[in-house]
């Protein structure tokens, strides 16, 4: 079934299962912090939650039993090459969104355009920088002007007055 | 009668020049979002919510309705001239879709499609036509025990009818209802889950957790496969479109079949996408041609086309009458509702005729709008995707970005958008379900309180779940579809050990 390597599905199953316990247990806990019982005012704030939080844990154990016996057949969750592509999104993706606090919205998405286009697309330079300035300048002009919704700036916006 | 006069009404809101207006562009819009991978009804939605706040709530909910319909037509034009769907619901209309546009009949299959997507839609909003008045008269006698009982009914069937594992169906909607609660409890002004973070307060929006889930998690998938698109072209002309339209009336049966199909999948939440594949299986299996499927039958388009749209129209009639969505999308747009200060439920039919019955009448002539639109503006359309996939992706993240900030003008609200994209994305290729995930987030904070409430008005007994019939026969539908794995499971058990090594026992005849 694995046609060449990349990371396995069992893994990926059971990670996720353990992440979905980790989860449960932390809404567990932090209900037990505030009371899962009857209080002066109906049923406190951590009752919901607490049981929530142990159905959870309760089916993610299920799914990791499951997953671990299956280990042997399990395929794979994607390739090696698969992953690269999904990086080469999510990697610009990430650094943009890290971006945006410092540049503003414009800049980082005229970059994200520009370098998706250049690196991904194959455009030469210019044609991908011409291309990320459009979109920039399109959103604008749709957004801080037509519809009056305030995007966040940076240095470059407040240069040019806005 | 009642309901036909009301309806009336509903049209003359509709027919103001500037909701015509809007609805076109919900169409457009709509069809657009159907067409590009990565944005779909329930995050083209959210991303659009927040542009909406300075309307009348009718024309919002015109406009946002018609991007609901508009993406329910445009998912068929990827699936069929391209092989991919464009939403999930248009995954089963690509078996035979696709076969048929490489023999050279697209414009056939296109016309097909869309046109049994009218049919399927126009059912119905006739069924909510008249069926939403009553339900909504009966729900004004539910309190909060009735309704925590049919929040339990809609939650429990997503565990009795989804064809995934359960366990992680469940696994989904637990996350969905803890990150619901995350933040200030309402009732009692506690801090629940925050861990001492000041971002977590405001607790998580749902909308940023759909634009993620749905939008960023898409985009990560499909990069997977490359980063091209091969399609077929197509143009459709009048003469096609009735050569068609002639043929289609030997057909009633299975669009009578697959509509009723649709409809109850809409109303159960188990949703539009369940709804198609179901509708083909059973034209597959009550065909006499079942073999020669998935080779280019108009009638492989014909079922699950039907079926997807009744299923996604019908799946506002919950919505409605008790503010229980039945379907993502839908969920999305009843976050509207609160977020335009009306309150869902069936109070809306005696306090907001105005705006219940002005939607009623803009499926009907969206729907109509909708068909001339996409049979007119296919080739447009398609052309979209010959856009290089490099510019298409960068521009939704983009769009993805400004309509998480734009949530509640929150740059912490991006960073949670990616990390739900991430999320979505393994969860997407393990087999979890993201649709109870999301109606958990948005329904999360209701079923609490009703739980609460109950709970109050008995002194905290269970036993006002099962204090009079009503009640209690919701509750006991909700115990059937829960148990409904366990007891198949055990069945089929049962049947694999009485036929020796456990070998498979056909069950079609």
């Amino acid at each position: 079934m694995s046609a060449g390597r990349g990371l396995r599905m069992s893994m990926v199953e059971a990670g996720t299962a353990l992440a979905f316990a980790l989860a449960g247990t932390a809404a567990i806990g932090d209900s037990l912090r505030i009371g899962t019982g009857w209080g002066a005012d109906g049923p406190q704030s951590g009752t919901f939650p607490f049981w929530i939080g142990v159905i959870l844990v309760a089916a993610s154990a299920g799914t990791l039993l499951q997953a671990v016996r299956a280990r042997a057949e399990s395929g794979l969750f994607a390739s090696w090459g698969q992953l690269r592509l999904v990086a080469s999104v999510l990697v610009p993706t990430a650094l943009y969104v890290a971006a945006i606090p410092f540049t503003g919205i414009y800049l980082a998405s005229a970059a994200l355009v520009a370098w998706f286009m250049h690196r991904l697309g194959g455009f030469g330079w210019a044609r991908s920088m011409a291309a990320g300035l459009g979109v920039a300048v399109t959103c604008f002009l749709v957004f801080e002007v037509w519809f009056l919704v305030q995007l966040p700036k940076g240095p470059l916006e407040s240069l040019l007055g806005y | 009668m009642e309901e036909l006069g009301l309806l009336m009404q509903g049209f003359a809101v509709v027919m103001e020049p500037q909701n015509l207006l809007l609805m076109l562009v919900g169409i457009a819009l709509g069809v657009l979002i159907g067409v590009l991978p990565g944005l779909g009804g329930a995050n083209g939605i959210a991303i659009l919510l927040p542009l909406t706040f300075a309307m009348p709530p009718v024309s919002a909910i015109i406009m946002l309705s018609c991007i609901y319909w508009g993406a329910l037509f445009g998912g068929a034009i990827t699936s069929i001239l391209f092989n991919i769907p464009g939403e999930p619901w248009s995954v089963a209309t690509t078996f035979d879709g696709y076969p048929m546009a490489q023999q050279g009949k697209a414009a056939e299959a296109l016309t097909a499609a869309f046109t049994s997507s009218f049919v399927g839609a126009f059912i119905a909003i006739v069924m909510i036509t008249f069926i939403a008045p009553v339900i909504a008269g009966f729900a004004l006698r539910f309190g909060p025990p009735e309704f925590f009982a049919v929040m339990f009914l809609s939650f429990a069937s997503f565990i009795g009818m989804s064809k995934g594992p359960a366990l992680k169906t469940l696994s989904a909607m637990m996350l969905g209802f803890l990150l619901a609660a995350v933040g200030m409890d309402t009732v009692t002004g506690q801090l629940r889950m925050t861990f001492g973070s000041t971002e977590m307060i405001r607790g998580f929006d749902f909308l940023v957790a759909v634009i993620g889930l749905f939008g960023i998690s898409e985009i990560l998938c499909s990069i997977e496969d490359g980063l091209r698109f091969k399609g077929e072209r197509a143009k459709i002309d009048a003469r096609v479109v009735l050569k068609v339209w002639a043929s289609l009336p030997k057909h009633w049966w299975l669009a009578l079949r697959s509509s009723l199909i649709g409809c109850w999948m809409g109303i159960t939440p188990a949703g539009a996408t369940p709804a198609s594949f179901m509708s083909y299986g059973v034209a597959r299996r009550m065909s006499k041609h079942g073999a020669s499927f998935g080779k280019g039958r108009i009638e492989g388009v014909i079922a699950p086309e039907t079926a997807a749209h009744a299923a996604g129209t019908s799946a506002l009639l919950p919505m409605l009458t008790l503010g229980v969505p039945g379907s993502p999308t839908a969920a999305v747009l009843l976050g509207g509702l609160i977020m335009w200060g009306l309150q869902p439920g069936p109070m809306l039919f005696v306090e907001q005729k105005d705006f219940v019955w002005g939607l009623i009448a803009s499926m009907y002539l969206g729907n109509v709008v909708g068909l001339i639109v996409v049979l007119v503006a296919v080739p447009w359309f398609a052309a979209i995707l010959r856009v290089p996939f490099s510019i298409i992706a960068a521009i939704i993240l983009v769009v993805c970005a400004i309509g998480a900030f734009t949530v509640s003008n929150a740059e912490f609200d991006i960073t949670l958008m990616l990390i739900f994209g991430v999320v979505g994305y393994v969860l997407k290729k393990l087999d979890y379900p993201l649709a109870p995930l999301v109606l958990a987030l948005v329904l999360g904070d209701r079923t609490e309180e009703a739980f609460r409430q109950s709970l109050l008005i008995s002194q905290g007994s269970l036993r006002v779940f099962f204090s009079n019939w009503l009640v209690s026969s919701i509750m006991a539908m909700g115990f059937a579809l829960l148990l409904w794995p366990v007891v198949s499971w055990v069945v089929e058990r049962i049947n694999a050990h009485r036929s020796g090594t456990g070998a498979v026992v056909p069950r079609e005849a």
